[in-house]
């Protein structure tokens, strides 16, 4: 492997100096003692404080947590099941039929996600709030989950599932004891992603929360459009702290079950 | 593994509720006029002037958006490549992709004010400060910058799994390094681009909250256009029909971008 010239790894630095440039910038004036994002005046933990005070702010993080959690899980159920059950289709013509709609919501912009459920809800009746940002989170994490689970489930060799059959495994057994624990890594790998899209979204929530609930994401944008706010940069500190936090989780996970993966194959 | 089929009814259930019913609603919708009746006005009114207008400009600004992310992205991935910690820099590459869209949007507002730093640095050089927010110079850069990450993961993805010999041999055979990437790398690594432009083309003709928060009213999408029908004019039905054809958009984009051995997500 050559090394990399000098021009190179200036583009490259250029490119991560740009890249992690606004975000430190929020950050650095999450600090400020003056309310602008110009002029630093002085080190204050202010608005951090001010952040863990508005009790209307800790609902909407909770809530956001919430249905995070509850939406990754259930989608998680639907599209493990979903995968499942794609896999024991012979017919090769549905299953990519199958397959095909399983990628229109993961393809499809948000925002004709987001306007399609609220006319869906409307017509059904359900009432604009938690319970439809639920169901909608649901519904564009169940394809991710299936993606994840799909390829652990077609690499497995069927004659696992034959032999448990033969040794007098019963149908629940052969799911439980064998089948999962065997794609378990695709089913967190699953999980992990509808919980990222989850925390990520905002269109579609936008479109389908009703006036009472709101998450984050939709917080910060009404909080954004009416101008600039500490609040939110004090926000946003918290939330890359988190995410670097999770994404070396995640990267750590990856890794390991990566190698025990190719330990196990080879 | 046939028995596992009973797996399949919630899966179907989903697919059915939330992939075929939004979409045969939206285009149901796009028929109907404000009092419910149906017409085709929706449809003559998005082949007048003002919306064929809006949709060329929409897809203007995504091209472009998409030719200068490319132009970043590849050269990024290419010496991300070469570089000795890849698999820890492309982390670093994806960390800024995690925090929340929002928050690295309303970074622009400060950074773009009429105050801020970019405005600042002019200054220095003489120059009067400048409103370059609500511009759509502002639009496409936020967008580039937003669009970043997510075209170099699939590029890094393709370049990495490109044999290195292949590029040997070239030399070899007394290619340039011009030709060898026009001619070998490029058209080894075309998937990874394919991909990458449609993670970056669909939402940049959708996402709205770019446009609201950076663009002001300067910039129009289709997204944009659909957030406007459906929650400020509540007109559900013409919203529809710019979201049949921001449908059209993507079908046509995913068959210009699709790739012939099935490829998969991440």
């Amino acid at each position: 492997m050559r090394k990399l010239s000098s021009a190179s790894k200036l583009y490259l630095i250029i490119v991560f100096l740009v890249l992690y440039a606004p975000i430190f910038y929020l950050i650095y004036y999450s600090f400020n003692s003056g309310g602008s994002m110009n002029d630093f005046e002085s080190f204050t933990l202010e608005h951090y404080k001010a952040v863990f005070k508005d009790s209307r702010l800790i609902v909407i993080l909770i809530n956001t947590v919430i249905v995070a959690l509850l939406s990754g899980l259930i989608a998680t159920i639907f599209g493990t099941l979903g995968a499942i059950g794609i896999v024991s289709i012979k017919d090769k013509k549905i299953r990519n039929t199958l397959l095909s709609l399983n990628n229109v919501l993961i393809v499809s912009p948000d925002v004709v996600i987001g306007a399609s459920f609220l006319i869906l809800f409307t017509m059904i009746g359900v009432k604009l709030g938690f319970a439809s940002v639920v169901v909608s989170h649901v519904a564009f994490s169940v394809p991710i989950v299936v993606l994840m689970v799909l390829p652990k489930l077609l690499e497995m060799n069927t004659s696992l599932i034959d032999a448990a059959r033969d040794l007098g495994a019963s149908k629940r057994d052969v799911l439980t004891r064998v089948i999962l624990p065997y794609i378990k890594p695709g089913i967190f790998a699953g999980f992990f992603l509808a919980l990222t899209y989850s925390l990520d979204d905002f269109a579609v929530t936008f479109f389908v929360t009703g006036n009472g609930f709101s998450t984050l994401s939709v917080e910060i944008y009404s909080m954004a459009r009416t101008g600039i706010s500490l609040t939110i940069n004090a926000i946003s500190g918290l939330v890359f702290l988190v995410t670097v936090f999770v994404v070396i989780g995640y990267y750590f996970f990856n890794n390991r079950s990566k190698r025990i993966h190719e330990g196990v194959q080879r | 593994m046939a028995k596992q089929r009973g797996a399949l009814f919630p899966y179907i259930i989903w697919i059915a509720l939330f992939v075929i019913a939004p979409i045969a609603l939206i285009v149901y919708y796009s028929m109907l006029d404000l009092s419910g009746n149906f017409t085709i006005a929706n449809y003559k009114a998005f082949f007048s002037p003002v919306y064929l207008k809006m949709t060329l400009t929409s897809f203007w600004y995504a091209f472009l958006i998409t030719l200068f992310t490319l132009m970043i992205a590849y050269p990024t991935a290419y010496l991300l490549t070469k570089t000795k910690h890849k698999q820890l820099w492309l982390m670093l590459i994806i960390i800024p992709s995690w925090i929340n869209l929002l928050l690295k949007t309303y970074a622009f507002i400060g950074i773009f004010g009429l105050y801020g730093p970019i405005n600042a640095a002019v200054e220095v050089f003489g120059f009067e400060p400048k409103q370059i927010l609500f511009t759509d110079f502002s639009f496409i850069f936020v967008s580039v910058y937003i669009f970043i990450p997510f075209m170099i993961i699939p590029i890094f993805n393709s370049l990495d799994k490109l044999n290195p010999t292949l590029i040997y041999a070239a030399r070899d055979l007394g290619a340039s390094s011009f030709t060898t990437f026009l001619r070998v790398i490029f058209p080894l690594t075309i998937d990874g681009v394919k991909s990458g432009i449609q993670v970056t083309f669909i939402p940049a003709l959708s996402l709205f909250m770019i446009t609201r928060l950076i663009a002001g009213n300067q910039v129009i999408t289709l997204g944009t256009a659909i957030e406007q029908q459906f929650l400020v004019s509540q007109n559900w039905g013409m919203g529809s029909t710019i979201a049949v054809f921001l449908i059209l958009s993507m079908v046509v984009i995913m068959f210009l971008t699709g790739q012939k051995k099935g490829g998969r997500v991440r």
